[in-house]
């Protein structure tokens, strides 16, 4: 299965031939032959059970499973959405739209996502070394690439926080630091980068975006 | 097993459903959402989330309505036929990708639509404004059309031929804009005839049966406004409408 990559802000997504990959033109998406397979959390279980990767993955043990299941599910609106909106009211809003976003609505923003890390601290992870267990597993992976995005924004949410910068670490460790950072370099630079972008790309969808955030 | 319910929840309708339709046996303890019984300290010490359905099964607790079904597919497989979450890669990847897409997507959707007519006045002191309920039923509109026209399409269901999970959880949110006079299935007669053979599917009484706390509640705006137990939490719910 080769990796493409393809960059999203420009407005690649939008072509119509990627239309015919996801008709949600959003990434990440997969084609494996004719099988088109949309959702990272989908896309990331159907490559673990393809490759039949090692079992800590995506535990066949019945508890375990459960466990990372939970993390996935509970996820998206528990600590991607408030992750997503932090990086957007102080990134693309302000700086890419040039748009001042109001002290309230920051304050929210990063109300939530306090809430949601105390929570990952104290519910998901608790006393285990992984959300799983004792081992990594896609909850890891799909919990830290959240974390690392107000991170991109400038917002070192590990600070402070002992069990989760413990939990970074071994996370880092488990997946391997050099492919960690490879794989965050674009987020991590974000704040450079987005000053090297068209505005006018993200002018058509403004008043969504706006909606959506504020 | 038991696992915590208000019918009255999306997400403790496709876990009530699943468990009774193929026969599963459980207790059914109910968390009173309406009188905020989710926040109290007993159920706190279930669940930190404060959130239903939760289950509980001996010492092992489980959130999640996704995570919930999984695991009774995996803990039950003998019971459970294969078309439920098939153990193909490809068509359990289709189940995936739909459980994945809907949390934040005709869930949240149908979601706000209801929230918005039944709490918004309670929690924020005043009517809807218009144009927040316009925009929310543009959402719900889309998120409808995506999961006519991506995931539906002509088939009976949504991997093909037979009910897996990806039909129920999708049809008891479609449902929720129902309990609050908004009727998501409006001019839609390919989700219409779907939810009807997905009805017939679970078994037409216990659907009804389930959704009937939710159809049946007249006046659930005013029902709010009138609990004694809802007042305190006033400033929770103002957080969901920021």
């Amino acid at each position: 299965m080769k990796l493409r990559c393809l960059c999203v802000l420009p407005g690649e997504h939008f072509g119509e031939e990627f239309g015919k990959i996801n008709l949600m033109r959003k990434v990440p998406a997969l084609r494996d032959g004719d099988f088109y397979l949309a959702e990272s959390i989908a896309i990331m279980i159907y490559l673990a059970e393809k490759f039949e990767t090692p079992d800590f993955w995506y535990p066949t043990d019945i508890r375990q499973r459960a466990r990372v299941n939970e993390y996935l599910s509970w996820q998206h609106q528990g600590i991607r959405t408030h992750s997503s909106k932090v990086f957007w009211l102080r990134v693309m809003i302000p700086m890419v739209m040039g748009v001042e976003v109001p002290k309230e609505k920051m304050d929210a923003a990063l109300e939530d996502l306090n809430s949601s890390l105390k929570l990952i601290e104290e519910k998901f992870l608790d006393d285990r070394p992984f959300i799983a267990g004792d081992q990594v597993s896609l909850a890891d992976i799909v919990a830290i690439v959240e974390i690392m995005q107000p991170v991109g924004s400038g917002l070192d949410v590990f600070q402070g926080r002992l069990k989760l910068s413990a939990w970074r670490d071994r996370v880092q460790a488990a997946i391997g630091k050099e492919l960690f950072d490879e794989a965050h370099q674009a987020i991590l630079g974000a704040q450079e980068n987005v000053k090297l972008l068209d505005p006018t790309v993200l002018q058509a969808s403004k008043s969504k975006i706006l909606r959506y955030f504020m | 097993m038991e696992l915590y319910l208000d019918l009255i929840s999306p997400p403790c309708r496709s876990v009530y459903l699943f468990a009774t339709a193929v026969g599963i046996p459980f207790e059914f303890k109910l968390v009173e959402l309406l009188e905020g019984k989710q926040y109290s300290e007993e159920f706190g010490k279930l669940n930190i989330v404060r959130k239903i359905p939760v289950l509980k099964d001996g010492s092992f607790i489980l959130t999640e309505s996704t995570a919930i079904l999984m695991y009774l597919v995996q803990k039950c497989s003998s019971a459970v036929a294969d078309h439920w979450f098939p153990a193909n890669l490809q068509q359990r990847a289709r189940v995936n990708e739909y459980l994945s897409w809907q949390h934040l997507n005709l869930r949240t959707h149908c979601a706000k639509v209801f929230l918005l007519k039944t709490l918004y006045p309670f929690a924020m002191g005043s009517e809807v404004p218009k144009e927040k309920m316009d925009a929310a039923l543009d959402d719900m509109k889309q998120s409808l059309d995506l999961l006519e026209e991506k995931f539906l399409l002509d088939k009976p269901f949504i991997l093909g031929d037979n009910i897996s999970l990806a039909d129920l959880v999708a049809v008891v949110e479609l449902m929720q804009p129902l309990g609050s006079g908004v009727n998501s299935l409006e001019s839609r007669p390919r989700l219409m005839a779907w939810k009807e053979r997905v009805k017939k599917k679970l078994g037409e009484e216990l659907f009804d049966q389930a959704h009937q706390k939710l159809l049946e509640a007249k006046g659930l705006q005013q029902e709010i406004q009138n609990s004694p137990h809802l007042q305190k939490l006033q400033p929770v719910f103002v957080k969901l409408f920021r």
